[in-house]
């Protein structure tokens, strides 16, 4: 066995030989004292699991789980043309934003395929906030840039400035009260405000990746170290768990999320990624409108869909699905056991016509094939 | 920790040797690095497996590991509870949760592994590795 290698094998989750410096988050000590497993994450140092996936997995869907998430990026707009700028690079339709309210979106190429998925927050008329994956920051950050000399609008990468952690689950709400006045139990999911948690400025998002109820918190880095243990300790006798990217990414699967290098990148479009709820073709021209309309006229070849294993191997992410008569129709962008559901699960892109639920499809694993069957997404919804 | 009766691969299993037939586990480092077991993948009787060859695989909720021959010959034994009850191999890496017998095929390989005290070593300097 060749534990050393072992590891999600996703694309933004292989280990590389690393001869360039690891970036570090402010809790990379802290991380490590708690006996943490690190890996390499998209260049980042992270912690992949404390006390072992699955416990972390079903304290998230069970009570609560703190996640350290300030790997992620975050990119400002401002300016008078701020709102103008966010309309012609993503493809939802921000101008629907009220002040403290955000929004799922995608960063299109001319091609109306993927640069990167965000989250797109409205703090006020002519400034916007957008908290962008890791590895794509740079990418990002260069792409609105280059865009913005159309716009008056001021574009900054400012990454370093924030830490950002996520506390979901059942009870996150419950903890989270003992650090605050601002009245977050009042926030709508996806809107945010801007208060003190336990002293600390911070932006409070009502969002997560997780399904579950939750928050995602951005703040200055000085002060991480401080609300991520005091909230652990605060949190403890109501179940709460630090928790690694190992079960952020089965969280996120179980509900049915994509992740960017997985479901989406810059081959996929919202139509075949069923994202087709976040592009507002009718709000004005945007990187990608022409393509994306094209795309919508002439129909998609391909869909994501999830599936449900029924033999026993485990689907992993690029395994190929097959036709009956072992032909490759499509593969598997995301595969791993569920642990709330405990089934083995996976999303693949297949031809749109095996993509209805309950059409069996067989799933390529080393020398053999397995049956599947498609099922609706998200395979996860919690009981409200 | 490690059964001083033992012999162990740097890939993390374990071979032990008793009238020709060679027992094959992976260690208890191994298992504490893969976390919750959940799925096994073993050969059928009969295969012949040479050593260093790659036999199955051990799945985790993260990851799918390889699992290599210490030692050649062919296989006998196959632990078939594993299928149902993969969590053993949590619980009992050294005893219980045995993978597959061979009948073996050439005793002198068993001097190319190592024996409990410099496993540990090697664990305790891989450990270092990973962390530092």
């Amino acid at each position: 066995m060749l534990v050393s290698t072992t590891c999600l094998k996703s694309g933004l989750l292989v280990i590389e030989a690393t001869t360039t410096q690891l970036r570090k988050t402010a809790l990379n000590s802290a991380h490590r004292r708690m006996g943490a497993k690190m890996v390499n994450f998209g260049g980042w140092d992270m912690p992949i699991e404390y006390s072992g996936i699955v416990n972390e997995h079903m304290a998230t869907r069970t009570a609560a789980g703190l996640f350290d998430v300030s790997h992620m990026g975050e990119i400002e707009l401002r300016g008078p043309q701020a709102l103008d700028l966010v309309q012609f690079v993503t493809c939802n339709d921000a101008s629907r934003l009220t002040d403290g309210q955000a929004q799922y979106s995608g960063l299109m190429t001319s091609a109306g395929t993927f640069v990167d998925d965000l989250l797109v927050h409205k703090i006020s008329d002519g400034h916007y906030f957008l908290c962008v994956n890791a590895s794509n920051q740079e990418k990002d950050f260069n792409y609105i840039r280059s865009a913005a000399v159309r716009f008056s609008a001021k574009v900054e990468n400012a990454g370093e400035r924030y830490s950002q952690l996520a506390i979901q689950g059942p009870r996150a709400l419950g903890i989270l009260t003992h650090f605050t006045h601002a009245p977050i139990a009042a926030l709508q999911y996806y809107h945010f405000l801007g208060g003190e948690i336990d002293g600390v400025r911070a932006l409070v998002a009502r969002t997560g990746y997780t399904g579950e109820d939750g928050f995602e918190i951005y703040f200055a880095p000085d002060h991480t170290e401080k609300l991520w243990n005091d909230l652990l300790e605060v949190g403890r006798s109501e179940g709460l768990l630090p928790c690694g990217l190992g079960a952020r990414n089965t969280l996120r699967l179980e509900a049915g999320m994509c992740l960017y290098g997985q479901e989406i990148d810059a081959t996929t479009t919202v139509w075949e990624a069923n994202l087709g709820w976040i592009c507002k073709l009718g709000k004005g021209d945007f990187l990608g409108r022409n393509a994306l309309q094209a795309q919508k006229e002439s129909g998609i070849h391909r869909i994501l869909a999830g599936f449900e294993m029924q033999d026993r191997p485990i689907a992993r992410d690029g395994y190929p699905v097959l036709a009956g008569h072992g032909q490759k129709i499509g593969s598997v962008t995301s595969g791993s056991p569920a642990p709330f559901l405990k089934k083995n699960i996976g999303m693949a892109y297949v031809p749109v016509e095996s993509s209805a639920p309950g059409t069996q499809i067989r799933i390529g694993i080393r020398s053999q094939e397995a049956a599947a069957k498609i099922v609706p997404l998200p395979f996860y919804k919690r009981p409200r | 920790m490690y059964p001083s009766n033992y012999r162990y691969t740097k890939e993390h299993e374990w071979v032990r040797v008793e009238g020709g037939v060679a027992t094959i586990g992976i260690t208890d480092y191994a298992q504490h690095e893969l976390g919750s077991v959940v799925y096994v993948e073993l050969p059928r009787p009969g295969v012949q497996l040479k050593a260093g060859q790659s036999f199955g695989t051990v799945e985790s909720v993260k990851a799918v590991n390889d699992i290599y021959a210490p030692v050649s010959g062919e296989v006998s034994e196959v632990n078939s509870a594993l299928a149902d009850t993969p969590e053993t191999i949590n619980k009992d890496p050294h005893g219980k949760a045995w993978l597959i017998k061979l009948k073996l095929a050439d005793s002198s390989e068993l001097a190319k592994l190592m024996d409990a005290p410099a496993y540990e070593a090697y664990v305790v300097d891989h450990q270092k590795g990973t962390s530092a």
